[in-house]
């Protein structure tokens, strides 16, 4: 069986921050694996542990040559190898929309067969939150989104899975494999990465794949969606804030809770 | 002229909230282009959704009787026969859990360009989206380069349509490719149903990321017993296992309206928002001055927690 998890390295952005045209300044940007994929990786490990056979754990990124060190910590967790898809064409596109990245992605699904695709719910840079369900929909996999809780029975050709609603309401649902999940914070304990599992991943491979290596062409990449704007949202707090040292802020805080019956004796 | 099609929502017999706010989302993209609003109703009492949706702006609805509750493949199918047949220039689905587990496969069936999350839509020629990036730090406008475009609206961020009106309530049927529903609905459960209420709290301590340790939750417990309070938290608190799921306050925890809740190291994503807008006073330490819960904070204190707080206790011993 292999599992296919796709991981992108985002970028955070820091407190104070300038913006360079439709960019946050590069000096401001923190890089990271998405946080979600940190679930996703996870989820796909546990399975391969958990399995009786022999299960290969494949991580796919789009991403230039700078992501290799983030993706080499998802290759020290247990992921055996890493795909890493790149080219010119990817370098002045400032938004790469879901359509792109569908495309780009079933690509890599062609060429490795997997049994099951898990994804990250969403990425916290452009917050599509729709690429897992897109792919699924494209290479004709079954799918679900928002899953929290993953019961496998690949013998049995399903996965019980449960996707987390809003107001704390879950649904529980059958998902016919192969099936591409998105997976979602908090579904299990992602691990950190152990010494030798750092030193191990030196020596995995990042196979990195042009367009032309996957049979396609710039076209593949051509995004309907054209950034036009970036900027700052105006806040619009009305608070009244409570200035001073720690000492003043709070005793003016006290001041206003205990005239409200807040902590009143 | 721009024709919307949007999508109903709705759970365990009910419309959801969203559902009400597509039909002035997409009213609005209407606009003056002397295009038609219709409304898709799947699964379901449709008639009863129907009826509730006869919102002044719409002009169709059109119900398919397919099951009871929402099945992604049942919905994409549906949503896909219904476009062929009305040819809609926008078709406009809620972000939700739900959108999101159906809009993509609907936009990569139909070949169309996707936006997710809108936050504002404006349609003059061309469809201009904004949206938030970057955990709601930076917002942006997008322009989509094609005639015609999937999207779904943020919940919360348009008005619910509430004026009665008299659309047309037609019954839809296409042939359902039974062979392409590969997904079954077993049932749900209420989740994080503990010892502990938070719903019913007058005062809610709430702690997020910004408490850094397990071990620092300890302290906001204190503060919270000071002040004879509830010990809440979002998400990341409960996702690290610190605090039991009953605690989460947010759109996938609790929805709370406590007469203070004092939010401690919690950014304000819009999730967490989403469950505690409607407290009554909010007050937030946070040591970023541009924190979004600072917009919907009644007191604030820019500073940090670990300083503030022992001084609070202080306060209260």
């Amino acid at each position: 069986m292999k599992v296919l998890v796709t991981v992108k390295e985002v970028a955070e952005v820091e407190e104070d921050f300038e913006l360079d045209g439709l960019r946050v300044a590069d000096q401001y940007l923190d890089y990271d694996l998405n946080e979600w994929d940190e679930y996703a990786v996870e989820e796909a490990v546990q399975i391969a542990e958990e399995s009786d056979d022999d299960v290969e754990v494949v991580a796919v990124t789009i991403g230039p040559e700078r992501s290799e060190e983030t993706i080499r910590m998802a290759l020290a967790k247990g992921v055996d190898r890493a795909v890493r898809v790149w080219d010119d064409a990817l370098d002045g596109v400032d938004l790469l929309d879901v359509g792109a990245k569908t495309r780009l992605l079933s690509a890599v699904v062609e060429e490795e067969d997997p049994d099951l695709v898990l994804t990250g719910v969403q990425a916290n840079d452009d917050s599509f939150g729709a690429t897992g369900v897109s792919l699924a929909s494209a290479i004709d996999f079954e799918w679900a989104a928002v899953v929290n809780a993953l019961d496998l029975d690949a013998d049995g050709g399903v996965a019980n899975v449960r996707r987390e609603l809003e107001g704390g309401v879950e649904e529980l649902t059958e998902v016919d494999l192969p099936a591409v999940l998105t997976i979602q914070t908090g579904i299990n304990e992602p691990r950190y990465a152990s010494l030798r599992g750092i030193r191990q991943a030196q020596s995995k491979e990042i196979k990195p794949l042009a367009l032309s290596d996957l049979g396609l062409d710039a076209a593949a990449v051509e995004s309907d969606l054209v950034l036009t704007d970036v900027y700052e949202p105006e806040t619009e707090s009305d608070a009244t804030y409570f200035e001073g040292d720690a000492g003043e802020q709070a005793a003016d805080l006290a001041t206003v809770l205990r005239e409200k019956g807040v902590g009143a004796q | 002229m721009s024709d919307v099609l949007a999508v109903v929502e709705h759970r365990r017999g009910s419309p959801r909230d969203v559902s009400f706010e597509l039909v002035t989302a997409g009213a609005d993209l209407v606009g003056d282009t002397g295009g038609d609003l219709h409304l898709a109703v799947i699964g379901g009492d449709v008639d009863a959704f129907a009826e509730a949706l006869s919102l002044a702006g719409v002009d169709a609805i059109h119900t398919v009787a397919e099951g009871d509750e929402f099945n992604h493949d049942v919905y994409v199918q549906a949503v896909e026969a219904l476009s062929e047949e009305l040819d809609p220039t926008y078709v406009l689905m809620g972000n939700t859990v739900n959108g999101l587990d159906y809009a993509p496969a609907v936009a990569e069936r139909l070949d169309l360009p996707l936006v997710t999350d809108a936050i504002g839509l404006q349609n003059d020629g061309g469809l201009v989206v904004t949206r938030e990036m970057y955990a709601s730090k930076v917002e942006s406008t997008v322009e989509v380069d094609a005639d015609r475009a999937a999207v779904t609206v943020r919940p919360g961020e348009w008005d619910a349509a509430e004026e009665p009106g008299e659309p047309a309530v037609e019954a839809f049927s296409f042939d359902l490719d039974e062979s392409r529903v590969r997904s079954r609905v077993t049932g749900f459960e209420e989740v994080g149903s503990g010892d502990v209420d938070i719903t019913d709290a007058d005062v809610l301590v709430s702690v997020g990321r910004g408490i850094e340790e397990q071990e620092n939750i300890e302290l906001v417990q204190e503060l919270a017993d000071a002040l004879g309070a509830t010990l809440s938290s979002s998400r990341p608190i409960v996702d690290n296992g610190w605090l039991p799921k009953d605690r989460q306050v947010g759109q996938s925890g609790k929805v709370v309206t406590p007469k203070f809740y004092i939010a401690i190291g919690i950014s304000g994503a819009v999730q967490h928002v989403a469950g505690m807008k409607g407290a009554e006073n909010i007050v937030a330490i946070n040591t970023d001055p541009d924190a979004p819960i600072f917009d919907i904070a009644d007191y604030g204190i820019v500073g940090d927690l670990f300083e503030v707080v022992p001084e609070l206790i202080e306060q209260f011993e």
